[in-house]
């Protein structure tokens, strides 16, 4: 039963991958990072998602609170911000957030304060979209791991109780 | 004639003293000299149409010389032609300005041309018709001179007939006289000839008849003279011509009497005539100036407009030029502005032409007035010049009678009152009158009237036999029906004026009483008193209805000195003559005379009384505008008259000045309409341009817009896409069945045709706008060719095809260029061969210098020479290709290259002549046209047969291109296809070439200097095979059957030309077990002999196979006959290491294993810092880099990296990211790179031991830059600031490894893998 559950948590988590592949969530970068994970560093793809998340929110307050200063003129230092979380996105493969990266950078060269906000709120809520997706992943997949690990006892189990 | 006339004249008073000569003439107003008339030169000559004539005067003080006609005919001719000739000037200064214009214009757009041509004859046309007009002015101002000329030949004769009548008469009527009266009367009628008797004059007249004329003239002279009785007692005349010697030439020498009063008459008229034609000349030089300086300035002003718009085209072209050179983004703008500033001199333009109309027609108009004017004022001086003209003749003619007159009354004071008894009695007088009636044209009537004072009436009365009447004035019947017993006898007055002599005509007169007509008596006390001629107010005549004028002179009984009181001329006056004018005849006589006399009118007045004048001669005054008044001298001072004449029609309308503005006009508007036209054009060929400007950017746009539209969506397929292969990778990875496994395999496959698909098309799009980069690098050539038979090895093998490649011993080992296009044309050409080529034949890639095809043909590589001419060799219908089909003519498909051996030997450049042969289905005839066209197939079952999209070819014909080169080919269906291409590479260093070598294969220095037997029966795979044994330092002896090698062998065996002997290599269409067997015991005792002689070489056998199925293949080996089988296509690394295999030795574990590994290798246990202000790209990099068994460290910022790196460090490599908050990526690597060298001296001069830094010499840490955009300005910059590489981020694992392995190694290894990338399908 579990064994079973842990395939489908595998199917399950393949194809919450392959939705995010097909909104263009995430691009193959997050493919290379999982080849990355082995047995030296088993909790690398999450050890890395949690620094990025890390590093985001802080750059995302930063942006915000630069934003919503009032006298605010220092675009160069957005456009710093911008580079790093764009970067760090591209690493880890989220590509729709470092796109809005992009378009949020092209409007701060341009000092766009309008497009900049909006282009922040898109950050906002597509960087949420993501948190949530890869949390619901690492959910599943720490699921199938512990599924994994503990299949065959709870395979005997099955068996002992039909 | 004149002389003639004198002789008649003066012979009657020839025994004249001189005293009383001088006396006579004394009393008249000039000098009589008889003594000196000399012969003067008659002047003859004739001319062209002006007649030229000379006057002499001869005056008695002096000779002076005038030829004023003459002078101003010449002058004016002169003006004439100096006016032609300006106008000449002119022209050609105009053509010469238009035809610079012309030809500075020459360049430009047809129409512009035309356009100048028109006005070049247009202001050619303006310019003879100015000319013309102006001549024709001249010229009839030419027209006038000769109308005077004639007047003056018909008044001149006439003057000199009058007065040699008169002398005629004289002379007749005084024949029967005696002497002394006829010297008396001559003595007295000498002022007759008033100033000087030697005045002379040659008068030319033109032609022969005038000749003749003299002739005659000179004959009635000399029987003239014969009648003459006093000729040959003639004393004071002095040569007189004719005289007694007629045969003396009579034209050199004629003596003249002439009336002065008529030459300087003459003179005066000609000076004025003189002044009216400067004037006329002066006019019509100034007026032809002007229109030609006009026409000047019309051209000039046509030249300077077009030049204009020239200038302006160029500014915009200018214009137009900057706009295309900004980018496209401003481009619109930019346009916009032009064309508004088009518009704007458009605009411009049109003020201007409509400016220049108005102004032409402005100075049409003015040109108008101004000719008008000029006529105008032509024409006023015209009718002044003849109005003077008509008065100063009727003036002298009317002179001349008085003088008549005057003469008449000298005459009858000296013959009736000096002779006792009078000489005279009224037959005498009537008779003389009547006879002399022509010296007095102009009088109707000569009379002479005594006075007679009261008391003597009686006794006259008596003497007489008549009584003294009354004239009655109020009896106006005309003189023929008069009758003297009408008048009634005249009351006693104080005294009478009875006539007693009259000429026939009045004759009626006699015995009237002068003095008791009011006016006639008034006019005789004035005569009387003053000794001069007096005239009356003009009256009715006595008996005639014609207005007239008395005359009246007072007759003297003394001589009188000038000064006399009028007391004392009226106490000697004893009679009075008087002469009656008849105005009205006289005028119209004079004016018959005159030439054009039609044009005007001409009255006379009386204007003694100023306020009610009298007319005197002419019709009523019709207004016609001009009035010339003229003053008339009649002699007397109290009277006063006046001429006024007016032209009889009104004046013609102007038609030069109408014609001239009107042709200004017309040339004005003509030259507006071109202008006009030209605009017009000029506007729309700009609109047109700027359509055409905005159509190109639009299709320019259109194009780009494709290109990245191409792009953008090759991209985006290509994300999915990559997705979808990893996605199968991992599927793959996944517990499947056999049959889920094919599947997806299949579309794992498929995906990655599809991805190398996208691709080539991003490719496309890439050259297609320009931004394909060409790489170069030095490469190995061969290195490639044998990179892209592998990829093929495996397809050729299954198809059964002979794959081989042969590159040319002149072709250099490296070259420097872009390897991984060449590398693409070569696999695009060589895939498309594959694919149409099936189950026969080969393909055959080889490689030469392009020059090499051009040399001699013993000179030639061996392949090159076997393949130019294809033939049969041997029966059984075999071809010397490499597989024995036939091909085509490969020559063909480089013939029709251009710049084929362009390059000389010395340049850096070295031009490749690579062709791909193959024995496929060939190209149709008709689709080769289109072979090279993106997308395009021989035809659309191709694509269903063969797939493909078609796109290879043109991608290649671009890559080519893009190199320098060329391409072409050349098919027949069932033979197969060549396709050649020319590439132009740079030559590499050849030092250079050698470490490459040795870095590249490490197994090739074992296998030199060993010798290797082929055989094969095909010329040219045996050469393919020598060139790849060769390049394993193998020397190559070739064979042609088994036979002759088994020979060759045993002949050989037991000399030391097999010393070396390694191997033998034989190919699988040779292959004959029967003798291979025996071959191969021959070759074991050699072997056992070489065993001896020989360094443990082994000698060993190979076959060369295309095709063997892995069963065959142990067969052969478990024979032990063969020691190894070579797979074709023969490759660089298949035979050695097959070799390797065969012999044993150079196993030192160099592995072509997979990437990972070979990354594992490089990476294991290297100290690696990565430097990346981002904790995520940090964490990523880490977990990429420990995976290959690298320790990692990680740092934040730039500074941290540069205190870590400071030499000595542990660190092997760093990767570096470029964009870092504080020290970014550059700076930090420029301060390593200095810290190094810094460190680098110091091992030098010795302060730092070398064991210290773990025998490194040279401190110089791998510095690998991170970027997540590659773009080749930033990798410049990164290899500037001294990094090593770069990477791009995320990492990619083949990359990755290359960069790594070319930092470590200097070059990367060739992997199949890495193979696999360089195609693209």
């Amino acid at each position: 039963m579990l064994g079973f559950g842990a395939e489908r948590l595998r199917a399950d988590m393949n194809r919450l991958l392959a939705l995010l592949f097909h909104q263009g969530v995430l691009d193959e970068q997050y493919l290379e990072l999982q080849q990355l994970q082995d047995e030296s560093s088993p909790n690398f793809v999450s050890e890395v998602i949690n620094i990025y998340f890390h590093e985001s929110e802080k750059l995302l307050r930063n942006l915000r609170g630069l934003l919503l200063d009032r006298e605010f003129s220092d675009y160069k230092k957005m456009g710093i911000h911008l580079n790093q979380f764009m970067g760090s996105s591209s690493s880890i493969g989220a590509k729709r957030v470092r796109n809005l990266c992009i378009a949020f950078r092209a409007a701060s060269e341009q000092s766009n304060r309008a497009g900049c906000l909006r282009a922040l709120e898109l950050l906002e809520y597509e960087y949420c979209y993501l948190k949530n997706k890869l949390h619901e992943l690492f959910q599943i997949e720490q699921q199938r791991n512990l599924a994994a690990t503990v299949r065959y006892p709870q395979a005997q189990h099955h068996l002992n109780n039909p | 004639m004149r002389n003639s006339s004198m002789d008649g004249g003066i012979s009657p008073f020839h025994n004249i003293r001189p005293n009383e000569w001088t006396k006579l003439s004394g009393n008249n107003v000039g000098e009589l000299h008889y003594s000196s008339i000399l012969g003067f030169p008659f002047l003859f000559k004739s001319g062209h149409q002006l007649s030229f004539i000379s006057f002499e005067l001869k005056s008695s003080s002096g000779t002076c010389f005038s030829r004023y006609v003459s002078g101003f005919l010449v002058q004016m001719s002169s003006n004439c032609k100096n006016c032609s000739s300006n106008g000449k000037l002119c022209s050609s200064i105009k053509q010469k300005k238009a035809w610079e214009s012309f030809h500075r214009r020459a360049d430009g757009r047809k129409w512009e041309r035309f356009v100048v041509f028109l006005l070049l004859m247009v202001a050619v046309c303006g310019l003879f018709w100015v000319l013309t007009s102006s001549n024709r002015d001249s010229s009839e101002w030419k027209m006038e001179t000769p109308v005077s000329n004639e007047f003056k030949d018909q008044v001149l004769p006439e003057y000199c007939n009058v007065s040699k009548k008169e002398f005629h008469a004289l002379d007749s009527l005084f024949s029967q006289r005696d002497r002394v009266t006829s010297l008396a009367c001559c003595r007295e009628s000498g002022f007759e000839m008033p100033t000087s008797c030697n005045i002379t004059r040659g008068l030319k007249i033109q032609g022969s008849q005038a000749l003749e004329k003299w002739h005659k003239m000179v004959a009635k002279n000399v029987e003239f003279n014969a009648h003459c009785p006093t000729r040959d007692e003639s004393i004071t005349f002095v040569g007189l011509p004719f005289s007694k010697d007629k045969t003396v030439s009579f034209i050199s020498q004629l003596g003249f009497l002439s009336i002065p009063s008529n030459h300087l008459f003459y003179r005066k008229n000609e000076l004025q005539m003189k002044e009216l034609q400067d004037h006329a000349t002066y006019y019509c030089d100034s007026n032809s100036f002007g229109l030609a300086k006009i026409c000047l300035w019309i051209l000039v002003g046509v030249i300077i407009s077009f030049n204009i718009p020239k200038l302006h085209e160029k500014f915009s072209s200018r214009k137009h030029e900057i706009i295309q050179e900004t980018p496209c983004a401003q481009q619109t703008q930019l346009l916009q502005q032009a064309q508004s500033s088009s518009r704007s001199t458009g605009k411009w333009r049109k003020k201007m032409l409509i400016v220049f109309v108005l102004a032409g027609v402005v100075f049409s108009i003015r040109l108008f007035w101004y000719l008008s004017e000029d006529i105008i004022l032509r024409r006023k001086e015209t009718l002044g010049s003849m109005c003077d003209e008509r008065a100063r003749m009727l003036q002298d003619q009317f002179n001349v009678s008085m003088n008549h007159v005057h003469a008449l009354a000298l005459l009858v004071s000296t013959f009736h009152h000096g002779k006792q008894p009078s000489a005279i009695d009224q037959k005498t007088f009537e008779d003389y009158t009547e006879r002399t009636a022509f010296e007095r044209p102009l009088t109707s009537g000569v009379a002479y009237a005594l006075r007679v004072r009261h008391s003597e009436r009686e006794e006259f009365e008596l003497q007489q036999g008549w009584a003294i009447k009354k004239m009655e004035t109020e009896d106006q019947t005309l003189a023929q029906d008069c009758n003297l017993e009408n008048f009634s006898a005249s009351p006693i007055q104080e005294e009478y004026a009875p006539v007693i002599f009259s000429q026939k005509t009045v004759s009626h007169i006699v015995s009237i009483d002068m003095m008791s007509g009011k006016e006639d008596r008034e006019n005789i006390l004035r005569a009387r008193a003053s000794g001069k001629g007096v005239l009356t107010s003009p009256f009715k005549l006595l008996k005639s209805n014609h207005l007239g004028v008395v005359l009246t002179f007072a007759v003297y009984n003394t001589h009188l000195p000038p000064d006399a009181l009028p007391e004392q001329r009226t106490n000697a006056t004893v009679g009075y003559i008087g002469a009656s004018y008849d105005v009205p005849s006289l005028v119209a006589k004079l004016l018959h005379q005159l030439a054009s006399k039609q044009t005007i009118f001409v009255n006379v007045y009386d204007t003694t009384n100023k306020l009610a004048p009298i007319k005197m001669y002419g019709t009523d005054e019709i207004d016609t505008g001009l009035l010339r008044i003229s003053n008339l001298d009649f002699g007397d001072p109290t009277r006063k008259h006046e001429m006024h004449c007016r032209f009889k029609q009104k004046p013609p309308p102007p038609w030069q000045a109408i014609t001239a503005s009107v042709g200004v006009l017309v040339i004005t508007l003509l030259l507006g309409h071109i202008f006009h036209a030209a605009i017009n054009r000029i506007a729309k060929v700009e609109r047109g341009y700027r359509e055409m400007m905005e159509l190109k950017h639009r299709a320019e746009a259109a194009d780009i817009a494709k290109s990245q539209f191409l792009a953008t969506v090759s991209h985006e397929i290509r994300t999915p896409m990559n997705g979808v292969l990893g996605m199968l990778q991992m599927l793959m990875d996944t517990n499947l069945d056999a049959r889920q496994q094919d599947y997806a395999q299949t579309a794992h496959a498929s995906g990655k045709d599809l991805i190398s698909l996208i691709n080539k098309v991003l490719d496309q799009a890439k050259i297609e706008s320009g931004r394909l980069e060409l790489e170069s690098v030095p490469f190995d050539l061969r290195a490639v060719l044998d990179k892209v038979l592998s990829l093929y090895s495996g397809k050729s093998q299954e198809q059964g095809l002979e794959l081989a490649v042969y590159v040319s011993d002149q072709v250099p080992e490296v070259v420097i260029g872009d390897q991984e296009r060449f590398g693409q044309i070569i696999t695009n050409l060589v895939g498309n061969s594959i694919k149409f080529t099936q189950d026969k034949g080969h393909i055959f890639i080889s490689v030469h210098l392009a020059n090499e095809v051009m040399l001699p043909l013993d000179a030639r590589d061996e392949v090159l020479k076997q393949s130019l001419t294809i033939v049969q060799v041997g029966s059984n219908a075999s071809y010397n290709t490499l597989s024995g089909f036939r091909a085509v003519d490969r020559w063909r498909s480089w013939k029709n290259f251009k710049n084929f051996s362009g390059i000389p030997e010395e340049t850096e450049k070295i031009k490749l002549l690579v062709t791909v042969e193959d024995t496929g289905a060939g190209i149709p005839l008709e689709a080769q046209g289109r072979i090279f066209m993106p997308f395009m197939q021989a035809d659309s079952s191709t694509s269903r047969k063969y797939g493909g999209t078609g796109i290879g070819l043109s991608i290649s014909k671009r890559l080519v291109e893009l190199m320098d080169g060329e391409i072409g080919f050349v098919s027949e269906l069932d033979i197969g296809s060549t396709f050649s291409f020319t590439v132009t590479f740079t030559k590499a260093e050849a030092n250079y070439l050698e470490t490459m070598r040795l870095q590249c294969d490490p197994a090739v220095p074992e296998f030199r200097g060993l010798k290797a037997l082929v055989i094969d029966e095909r010329r040219v795979r045996a050469e393919v095979t020598r060139y790849h044994l060769k390049r394993l330092g193998i020397s190559v002896d070739i064979t042609f059957s088994m036979e002759s090698a088994y020979s060759y062998l045993s002949c050989y065996s037991k000399t030391s030309v097999l010393e070396n002997l390694a191997m033998v290599l034989v190919d699988q269409d040779c292959w004959d077990k029967d003798i291979c067997f025996l071959l191969h015991n021959l070759l074991k005792t050699i072997k056992q002999n070489g065993s001896k002689n020989n360094s443990g070489i082994p000698l060993k056998i190979f076959l060369l196979a295309t095709c063997t199925s892995s069963s065959q293949r142990k067969e052969l080996k478990l024979d032990r006959i063969v020691d190894n089988v070579i797979k074709k296509p023969l490759r660089l690394s298949a035979l050695a290491f097959a070799f390797q295999e065969a012999t044993g030795f150079g196993k030192t574990g160099h592995n072509t294993r997979a990437k990972p590994s070979t990354l594992r290798t490089l990476l294991r246990d290297k100290q690696i810092l990565v430097v990346d202000d981002n904790a995520v790209n940090r964490r990523v990099a880490e977990g990429a880099l420990k995976k290959y068994g690298a320790f990692v460290t990680c740092v934040e910022g730039g500074k941290v990296a540069v205190g870590l790196l400071k030499p000595p460090h542990k660190f092997d490599a760093c990767f570096m990211d470029l964009q870092m908050p504080g020290m970014d990526g550059y700076e930090a690597t420029r301060e390593i790179r200095s810290l190094e060298s810094e460190y680098n001296e110091k091992i030098k001069s010795g302060e730092v031991s070398v064991d210290m830094s773990e025998n490194l010499a040279h401190w110089h840490t791998p510095i690998l830059a991170m970027t997540a955009d590659v773009i080749q300005a930033t990798n410049e910059e990164c290899i500037k600031c001294g990094m090593d590489d770069y990477v791009s981020k995320p990492f990619d694992e083949g990359q990755l490894y290359s960069a790594v392995a070319r930092c470590h190694q200097g070059l990367p290894s060739l992997l199949p893998d890495s193979a696999m990338t360089l195609n693209g399908g």
